[in-house]
C-alpha cells in the first residue's frame, strides 16, 4: 500500500502534464512535420499517405462498430468493395459526377448494410465474426465471378479523378489535401457522435448489453446503426480509393484489407476518436521506413507491431489523453480512496505509463 | 391498485421448477422486499419481472398494463428499472458517464441531433451532465465522477448502479441483492440511500439475502423457498413466522426427514 501511495503521487505529476496534453501537442507537431516532409519530398510517399488517409477513413468507420460498440466485423471490406465498384461503374459506364457516384454508392452500401445487418447482428461474439467474415468472402467472390457487372479479375480502370463539375483534382499533392480534409471531417463526425447520447449508448453496449438493456437502450437498433455507419464510411473509402488510384480490382478489397485495417485499429487505439487515423498513418508508413532493411522488412514490421501491442496495448492514442472526451483531474483524496484497490490488479502498468488507468480512451 | 401485480408466475427449466405459482402485489410507494435462502428462486423471479427471462406461465402487470412478454428495454421504458446482482457497469466509461447513460430514456436524439447539436440538444446534454452529478452526490460519489467506473471499490460500484438506475427515473426500482459483498459500513450507506429514494417517491422491490437489512428497512416482505412464496407480511410478522424460521434455519422435522 505504501509503495502505491508514492507511485500515485509521482504519477499525478505526469497526469497533470498529460492534462495539458504534452503528448497531444507533441503528436500534433510530429504529424505536422510529417506532412510537411511528405509535401516537400513528394513522389511515392504522397501515394502512401493518400492511401493512409483512405484506410484511415475506413478505420474511423470500423471503429464505430468494433471500438465504440465492441462488436466484431471481419467483413467491412464488403462495403468498401460496394463503394469502389459503385463509383467505378457509375463513373465509367454511366458518366456520373464523382461526387454523385460517391453519394449513390454510399446509399447503396447503407441499404445493403441494413438488409445484411438486420439478421446478422442477432449473432454475438465469434458467431458474428464468422458471419461477417462470410460477408466479405461472398462479396469478393461476387466481384470476381459477376463479370458482366465487375469485369472480374480485370477490374475497372480509367476511373476519373475526384472533382466537382469542371474542377478536378489531378495534382497528387492536392489529392492528399482533399483526402486529409475528408478524413478530418470523418474524425469530426466520429468525435461528435461519440460524446453524445447516441455514442454513450453504443459504448454502454460494448461492456454490458444487459446493463444497457435494463436502462432502456434498444440493443439491436444501436448495433445496427453502428454497423450502417461503419458501412457508409467503408463505402466512402472505397469510392475515394477508386478515384485516387484510378483502378480497382477484386484484390483491392480482399482479405488483405481486413488484416491491414485491423492492425491499424489496434495500433492506433480502438475505441478512441483519433486512434484509427493515427494507426492508419503509422501502419502505412512503417513498411516504407523499413524498406531499407531489405529482406528483413517483414520481420522488422511484425516485430514493431508486436512490441506496440505488448507495450501500448490500448493503442498509440492512449499515450496521451487526446482520445478522451474530458480531462481527468483526480484530486489526491480520490486517489487515496480508489487507487490502492485498483493497483492490486494492475501493479505493473503504473510504472509504464503516466497514470494509464485514468487515461485510456476506450 | 397495486403498481406491480404478479399472478401465478411460474418458470420451469427442463424439469426443475425455479418459480411456482407466485402471486405478488406491490403497492405504489412501498419498499417491498423478497427474501429467501440461496436457490429459492429470487433472481429467477426478478429476471422474469424485468423481462430478462420469459416465464413458463403466469402474468406480470405493471401500472395496469400487461408486460409479461415485453423486451427488457420496453419494460424499462415503462418505468420498471433494475440493477444486477452481478454488477453490469460500463467499465470503459467514467463514473459520471455511467449515470449519463442512465438518462437514455429520459432524453431523445440520435445521430442527426448529435451532429447538428441544435440548441435543445446542447441544453439537454448540459442538463444530463449536471443531473448526473446531482445523482452521484445523492449516493455519495460526487468526488469520483471523472474516474473510470472500474476503478471504484466494490461497495461504491454498487452505489453507482443504483445512481445509474435512478437516472432512468423509475416508478419501480428493482434492486437485485444490492448489499451482496458489502461490509457493514457500506451496507448502512446503501440502506440510507434506498430509504431516501423510497421516501422521495420511488417504489422499491428489493431482493436480499441479508435478513437484518431487510427487516430494518422494508415495509413489507415476501418469502420464497424452493420456488414458492411461503408467506408475506410486515417485517415483525416475518421475523416470527415459523415457516420463515424453518426455511432459514431448518426445522426439527426437516432434520429427521
Amino acid at each position: 500500500m505504501t509503495s502505491n501511495r508514492t507511485m500515485t503521487s509521482r504519477a499525478s505529476i505526469f497526469t497533470r502534464l498529460g492534462d495539458y496534453g504534452y503528448f497531444a501537442i507533441g503528436g500534433a507537431i510530429f504529424i505536422a512535420l510529417l506532412f510537411a516532409f511528405v509535401f516537400i519530398q513528394g513522389g511515392y510517399l504522397l501515394t502512401v499517405m493518400q492511401l493512409a488517409m483512405i484506410y484511415g477513413l475506413f478505420c474511423v468507420g470500423l471503429n464505430f462498430f468494433m471500438g465504440y460498440t465492441g462488436q466484431a466485423s471481419f467483413g467491412q471490406n464488403a462495403f468498401a468493395a460496394i463503394g469502389g465498384y459503385g463509383t467505378a461503374i457509375l463513373c465509367v459506364e454511366y458518366g456520373f459526377e464523382p461526387v454523385v457516384a460517391l453519394v449513390a454508392s454510399m446509399a447503396i452500401a447503407g441499404v445493403i448494410s441494413v438488409i445484411v445487418g438486420y439478421p446478422t447482428l442477432r449473432l454475438r461474439g465469434h458467431y458474428l465474426a464468422m458471419a461477417t467474415f462470410a460477408l466479405g468472402l461472398i462479396t469478393y467472390d461476387l466481384s470476381v465471378q459477376w463479370t458482366s457487372l465487375t469485369q472480374g479479375y480485370m477490374g475497372y480502370s480509367g476511373i476519373p479523378p475526384l472533382g466537382i463539375g469542371p474542377f478536378t483534382v489531378e495534382d497528387e499533392r492536392w489529392k492528399l489535401v482533399c483526402l486529409m480534409v475528408i478524413l478530418l471531417f470523418g474524425l469530426w463526425v466520429s468525435g461528435r457522435l461519440r460524446n453524445s447520447r447516441f455514442g454513450r449508448a453504443l459504448r454502454a453496449i460494448s461492456t454490458s448489453e444487459q446493463g444497457a438493456a435494463a436502462l432502456g437502450i434498444r440493443i439491436s437498433q444501436y448495433k445496427l446503426a453502428a454497423f450502417v455507419i461503419a458501412a457508409l464510411y467503408a463505402s466512402a473509402a472505397g469510392s475515394l480509393f477508386a478515384h485516387v488510384v484510378g483502378f480497382i480490382s477484386p484484390e483491392v478489397f480482399g482479405l488483405q484489407m481486413v488484416v491491414v485495417t485491423f492492425t491499424m485499429l489496434y495500433v492506433g487505439g480502438i475505441g478512441t476518436v483519433l486512434g484509427p487515423a493515427i494507426g492508419a498513418v503509422i501502419a502505412s508508413l512503417l513498411p516504407q521506413i523499413l524498406r531499407s532493411s531489405g529482406r528483413f522488412q517483414d520481420i522488422a514490421y511484425a516485430s514493431i507491431l508486436l512490441l506496440l501491442l505488448i507495450y501500448v496495448p490500448k493503442g498509440l492514442s492512449a499515450l496521451s489523453g487526446i482520445g478522451r472526451s474530458r480531462p481527468v483531474r483526480s484530486s489526491t483524496s480520490d486517489a487515496d480512496q480508489a487507487r490502492p484497490l485498483v493497483s492490486d490488479g494492475r501493479v505493473g502498468s503504473d510504472c509504464d505509463m503516466p497514470a494509464p488507468q485514468a487515461r485510456t480512451g476506450s | 391498485m397495486a403498481l406491480l401485480t404478479v399472478r401465478n408466475l411460474t418458470k420451469r427449466f427442463a424439469g426443475l421448477t425455479a418459480n411456482s405459482d407466485i402471486n405478488l402485489d406491490i403497492p405504489e410507494g412501498c419498499l417491498f422486499a423478497v427474501i429467501g435462502p440461496n436457490g429459492a428462486g429470487k433472481t429467477t423471479f426478478f429476471n422474469m419481472v424485468s423481462g430478462f427471462l420469459a416465464p413458463t406461465a403466469g402474468t406480470i402487470e405493471f401500472a395496469g398494463e400487461d408486460i409479461t412478454h415485453l423486451r427488457q428495454d420496453r419494460i424499462a421504458a415503462k418505468g420498471l428499472v433494475r440493477t444486477f446482482q452481478l454488477l453490469q457497469l460500463f467499465k470503459n466509461m467514467t463514473v459520471a458517464e455511467n449515470v449519463e447513460v442512465g438518462f437514455h430514456l429520459a432524453t431523445t436524439g440520435g445521430v442527426a441531433a448529435a451532429l447538428s447539436r441544435l440548441a435543445w440538444f446542447r441544453r439537454q446534454e448540459a442538463d444530463v451532465h449536471a443531473r448526473a452529478r446531482e445523482l452521484l452526490a445523492f449516493v455519495g460519489l460526487a468526488g469520483q465522477a471523472e474516474q473510470d467506473a472500474e476503478l471504484l471499490p466494490y461497495g461504491q460500484q454498487r452505489l453507482l448502479e443504483v445512481a445509474r438506475a435512478l437516472a432512468a427515473k423509475p416508478r419501480l426500482l428493482l434492486l437485485d441483492e444490492p448489499a451482496a459483498g458489502l461490509n457493514a459500513h457500506e451496507t448502512d450507506a446503501l440502506a440510507a440511500v434506498i430509504q431516501e429514494l423510497n421516501r422521495k417517491g420511488t417504489t422499491v422491490l428489493l431482493i436480499e439475502h441479508d435478513m437484518a437489512l431487510v427487516t430494518r428497512i422494508a415495509h413489507r416482505i415476501a418469502v420464497l423457498d424452493f420456488g414458492c412464496k411461503i408467506t408475506e407480511g410486515a417485517p415483525d410478522e416475518i421475523k416470527r413466522h415459523p415457516d420463515v424460521i424453518a426455511a432459514y434455519l431448518g426445522t426439527e422435522e426437516a432434520a429427521y426427514a
